[in-house]
């Protein structure tokens, strides 16, 4: 039996990885069989599973985009087809309910029905001959017949008719994690449906451990934690864990009733990160700070005692050494990214997931724009292309590395900028491609040389030269990435 | 901050980081707390493998608790044999999971710098100088 995913339609690049997620952290095989990011309804099978009503279960319960999964029943594009369908997939089932109480319901999307028209549509379903009781609450077989249809279209162009399995518990999370109501919050929290949605796609879990190095005020950690993993962070800004007068990271866990699950939070700069090389963690969730709106304190061009003039230690001035790079924040906080790849790789465990959300355009220019504050200079928004919009602004390169699988991309669209949140595997260290390694590490030292050679534009041509030396044709993928972490 | 947190965590000075004194962080002055917690015996089963155990004995013998076995206990211990949890299951828990650094600092024991910790909470931020 195929199943249908009613999916919200929001965040429609999450969905499909937040689903694969879940069925990833479950061990359920998982097969398309239709989707599309116009509709909410979705189409999946559970091939050579057992007990796919179990599985279909499982895999809903975690949910945020998806609010409840369905036995596919039928599908059409028209009410003839439909029936046809239903008659044709359904029809052994149809004992097994006749004598049960159940209710049928119509979920139109961008479509909708007079009350006759709706009646209508439910007693053309007769033939199936259920004789139980209708009771509209909790009846023990739930139908649902759902259209599909194309904005503002006078009919719909895709029709399901499905029963019932499970219902997730977005509301409920939703409603319980909104930030209206969380204790202690900043401007910079990440939003509580986005923040769920990242966890889901980290595998956070029971027995296992995430770790958030810019922390803020613990938006990911709470959602880890949500759903049971033991957590903790840290941040630049001693001010945002420690908070003020008992509105601090810790409350909102106690709010939650998930202080058990806190490990703590240390203040601390990813950069000279305390924590000792091991391999201890099974999830790394962050959004790197960028731009204005936190203040990119880690970064040169912010740093108070760098606005006077920096003296190297040999007493000549730092900008006037030839091998002087003059801070640049958009490069900088790409660096930071690439740093935060690296910490991953060092960190994770196999198998481990680093999710990171990053811009998808940003500055690249050596100047900044100026005298503009906020979301505004993130101008030139609008999906992938990035048509260089306004300033000098132009669509980041997913940074990669070669220890890391890119899991997924997803984007989140604002009205004049958009982000991405990128979803990392640690590969096993059998599968990491030497080559590709060694390069990296290669141009990272070298980035990275207390005497570093060239500017910025020259290492970034250095490293491409180089990177394209090691390709490995049989990663398309990366091919089309490379190279790009800086 | 938990003492489980504290294994996990050395001099932030990178040329500190690959030397053995500087791990595990010495507690100096410290305030301990503990706060009773549900027991998580798969979590703690998780991390014992990740922890360095000679680094949790270290600490406890600097801090006064009570001795640590000689060895990580095996997954196997810290259930009874009706699937109850353990004595060493539950001394873990009170140690990792219900101990923590209230306030005091942390020091380094290759380079000496000392990192404060207030209100549970460490700064391993470094003065520009050591970075
Ligand atoms: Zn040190």
């Amino acid at each position: 039996m195929d199943y249908m995913i009613r999916f919200m339609q929001i965040h429609e690049s999450f969905r499909q990885p937040e689903t694969e997620a879940l069925a990833t952290l479950a061990g359920i095989p998982l097969e398309w069989v239709f989707y599309s990011h116009d509709s909410p309804f979705a189409i999946v099978r559970f091939p050579s599973t057992t007990d796919p009503a179990t599985a279909a279960r499982t895999l809903i319960t975690r949910s945020i985009l998806a609010s409840a999964i369905y036995e596919l029943w039928g599908t059409g594009l028209d009410y003839p087809s439909l029936h046809q369908d239903v008659r044709q997939r359904s029809a052994p089932y149809w004992p097994l309910h006749s004598q049960h109480s159940f209710r049928f319901e119509i979920d139109s999307f961008q479509g909708s029905h007079t009350s006759s028209q709706h009646t209508a549509i439910i007693e053309s379903f007769a033939y199936m001959a259920f004789s139980g009781p209708i009771r509209m609450k909790n009846p023990s077989a739930q139908f649902v017949v759902f259209e599909d249809f194309l904005l503002d279209a006078p009919l719909p162009h895709q029709l399901h008719l499905g029963r019932l399995v499970a219902s997730g518990n977005r509301k409920a999370t939703l409603n319980k994690y909104t930030l209206k109501k969380r204790r202690y919050i900043a401007t910079t929290s990440m939003d509580s449906e986005l923040a769920l949605v990242t966890a889901n796609l980290a595998l956070a879990a029971p027995g296992k451990l995430a770790y958030d190095p810019f922390m803020g005020t613990g938006s990911f950690p709470l959602a880890c934690a949500h759903f049971g993993a033991g957590v903790f962070g840290s941040d630049l800004d001693g001010r945002s864990v420690r908070g003020k007068g008992g509105r601090d990271v810790r409350s909102n866990f106690t709010q939650y009733a998930t202080s058990p699950l806190y490990l703590g939070g240390f203040v601390a700069d990813l950069t000279n990160t305390p924590l000792r090389s091991s391999r201890c963690l099974d999830a790394i969730v962050c959004d790197p700070p960028y731009g204005v709106r936190e203040g990119l304190k880690v970064l040169g061009s912010h740093k108070p005692e760098l606005q006077a003039e920096v003296f190297l230690e040999d007493g000549r001035l730092a900008h006037l050494a030839e091998t002087y790079l003059p801070p640049k924040k958009a490069y900088s906080f790409l660096r930071m990214l690439g740093d935060v790849l690296e910490f991953g790789t060092g960190a994770l465990v196999e198998g481990g997931r680093l999710c990171m959300w990053m811009p998808v355009a940003g500055a690249t220019a050596e100047e900044e724009p100026k005298g503009v504050g906020g979301k505004e200079r993130r101008g030139g928004g609008g999906e992938g292309g990035q048509e260089g919009g306004a300033g000098k602004e132009e669509e980041y390169a997913i940074p990669h590395h070669p220890a890391l699988e890119l899991v997924s991309e997803c984007t989140q669209h604002f009205n004049k900028w958009s982000r991405r949140l990128l979803t990392y595997r640690r590969l096993a260290n059998s599968c990491i491609d030497e080559n590709e390694m060694l390069a990296y590490q290669a141009a990272r030292l070298i980035l990275q040389g207390e005497n570093g050679v060239g500017t910025a534009d020259d290492l970034n041509s250095f490293r491409r030269k180089y990177f394209r030396g090691f390709l490995d044709p049989s990663m398309p993928r990366q091919h089309e990435k490379l190279p790009h972490t800086y | 901050m938990k003492l489980l947190t504290l294994n996990f965590l050395t001099c932030a000075r990178k040329t500190c980081k690959s030397t053995a004194a500087a791990f595990p962080l010495h507690p100096k002055d410290a305030e301990l707390e503990q706060i009773e917690i549900d027991m998580n015996p798969l979590f703690v089963k998780n991390m014992l493998p990740r922890l360095e155990w000679e680094a949790m004995k270290t600490l406890t013998q600097e801090l006064g608790l009570p001795a640590l076995p000689a060895e990580t206990p095996a997954p196997e211990e810290l259930t009874t044999e009706d699937g109850e949890a353990s004595q060493v299951l539950k001394d873990l828990h009170v140690l990792l999971m219900e101990t923590s650094v209230a306030s005091g600092k942390l020091v380094c024991g290759n380079c000496g710098h000392e990192y404060a910790v207030k209100e549970g909470i460490a700064n391993f931020l470094l003065p520009s100088h050591m970075v």
